[in-house]
């Protein structure tokens, strides 16, 4: 058998694209929302870590560093087969988001926070010399430059997390590469993950490309 | 006439420094009171004290008659009324030099969009950058910034305005613009207290000289007394050096 039998069987591809195709919707719903609500969590505990306030700040933290710590797929095992005997059921694609989304708003949180405190102390001493409150100096003032320096960081970090989907396969997620496994138990031909690898490139190289779009549009010059 | 700003027994400690020393100074409406001393002599610590960056251990901030060093005073309402210029400028990078001005217009007064823009230009013409409202910090020159600096805190109208060394992060050849628009502002009736080593500035605008070493006020007078007459050893010896 050679190469082109093995990985790019058009008969095969043919009859396992439209599962491919499904795979490719929940992969990108998944990441889409994993970055949404992971970047939106990460922000909001960094703002929260800024107050300077030590019972905020110790949770925060302590969350950040286990969930920076723990294996996404431990995580996820974790998750899928413990919370069902507390009580809590969650679909696997849910546990997948949560799980994926938390680990993206615990980096999220540190590369924020990073950014605020490399925000010079004397962009908070003139805001707040003008009378502009904390908050304000925060959202109008730190917040913008914290984001800036954020953007490389965070792009390269939501990347890396939107692409552990793949993980969900352990669990039944129908992503791309669970229709992938499945075509290729029923087919005995691999041709389905050549499938699947080229969906993924063509989820994630525009991001990638958007990404670094995102890093020039945001490099403002220094003083 | 009554003080715009009075400070009362001023005390700080850093560790076991004493940054301020029972200091106490009292600024008259339209005065330029200027502030000279050794590095370390607390001149700054006294000047981040009046608008409440640092914090004074013991004694009152009295602005226009009210202590604002006290405990419960809405401290961002009475830094409305107090400028202050930083010697690194510290303009906000991300925005341009009219929305510099305009941030604490928009956000702190909360005037509409086109007033403060009309605010800010206005104050943007006084140091003579309206031509430039829309370069952002970095593509503006070291006096340029602190013009612009300067007009953020002018723009909020306040009742006196500080000074932090707002030359020394200058190249020599930048110096007299800043100079110059401080001079106008002085012209213009502001009440300036002012931390600086340029004496020539003092000599040609202060109304006060105002000596400070070891984290007390050790002399005070009109800029030809303190300059030309001298009382103490340390002050002498300030100016000898700097000769």
């Amino acid at each position: 058998m050679g190469f082109a039998d093995a990985f790019l069987d058009m008969a095969v591809i043919a009859r396992y694209a439209p599962s491919i195709l499904s795979g490719m919707g929940v992969t990108l719903a998944l990441a889409v929302l994993i970055v949404l609500a992971g970047t939106a969590a990460g922000l909001a505990l960094a703002c929260l870590r800024a107050t300077g306030s030590r019972r905020l700040s110790i949770p925060i933290v302590i969350f950040a560093d286990v969930f920076r710590a723990l294996p996404p797929l431990a995580l996820i095992l974790l998750a899928y087969f413990g919370l069902p005997n507390v009580g809590v059921s969650l679909s696997s694609f849910m546990v997948l988001f949560t799980v994926l989304a938390l680990v993206l708003a615990a980096f999220a949180e540190e590369i924020f926070w990073a950014g605020i405190a490399a925000t010079p102390k004397g962009q908070w001493e003139a805001a707040r010399s003008t009378g502009l409150g904390f908050r304000s100096t925060l959202l109008w003032v730190v917040l913008p430059q914290a984001a800036r320096m954020a953007v490389a960081p965070l792009t390269n970090r939501a990347i890396a997390i939107t692409k552990m989907t793949a993980l969900g396969t352990v669990i039944g997620v129908p992503d791309i590469l669970n229709q992938a496994t499945t075509a290729v138990s029923f087919s005995g031909d691999a041709s389905p993950l050549t499938l699947a690898a080229l969906a993924y490139v063509a989820i994630f190289l525009p991001l990638v490309i958007a990404s670094r779009r995102l890093e020039r549009r945001f490099q403002w010059r220094r003083l | 006439m009554p003080p715009i700003l009075e400070l009362i027994g001023l005390r700080k400690r850093f560790g076991a420094l004493d940054a301020l020393a029972d200091v106490s100074l009292s600024v008259a409406p339209g005065e330029l009171v200027f502030v000279l001393g050794p590095s370390g002599s607390g001149k700054s610590t006294m000047l981040r004290c009046c608008n409440l960056l640092e914090r004074p251990d013991e004694g009152a901030v009295v602005l226009e008659g009210r202590d604002i060093a006290a405990r419960g005073v809405d401290l961002d309402a009475a830094r409305k009324r107090i400028g202050m210029v930083f010697q690194a400028f510290n303009l906000y990078p991300h925005l341009s030099a009219l929305a510099n001005v305009t941030l604490a217009l928009r956000k702190a007064l909360r005037l509409p969009r086109a007033e403060a823009e009309a605010r800010g230009m206005a104050a943007l013409d006084r140091v003579g950058l309206a031509d430039k409202a829309r370069n952002m910090p970095g593509q503006l020159s070291g006096g340029q910034q602190q013009r612009v600096a300067i007009a953020r805190a002018m723009a909020l109208e306040p009742a006196v305005m500080l000074f932090d060394e707002p030359t020394s992060a200058l190249d020599p050849e930048l110096v007299d613009e800043v100079l110059a628009v401080m001079r106008e502002l002085r012209a213009a009736g502001m009440t300036m207290l002012v931390v600086s080593h340029e004496m020539r500035f003092a000599r040609a605008a202060a109304d006060r000289v105002v000596f400070m070493d070891r984290g007390a006020v050790v002399e005070q007078g009109p800029p030809e007394r303190i300059f030309e007459a001298p009382r103490s050893e340390r002050l002498r010896a300030f100016l000898s050096r700097r000769a």
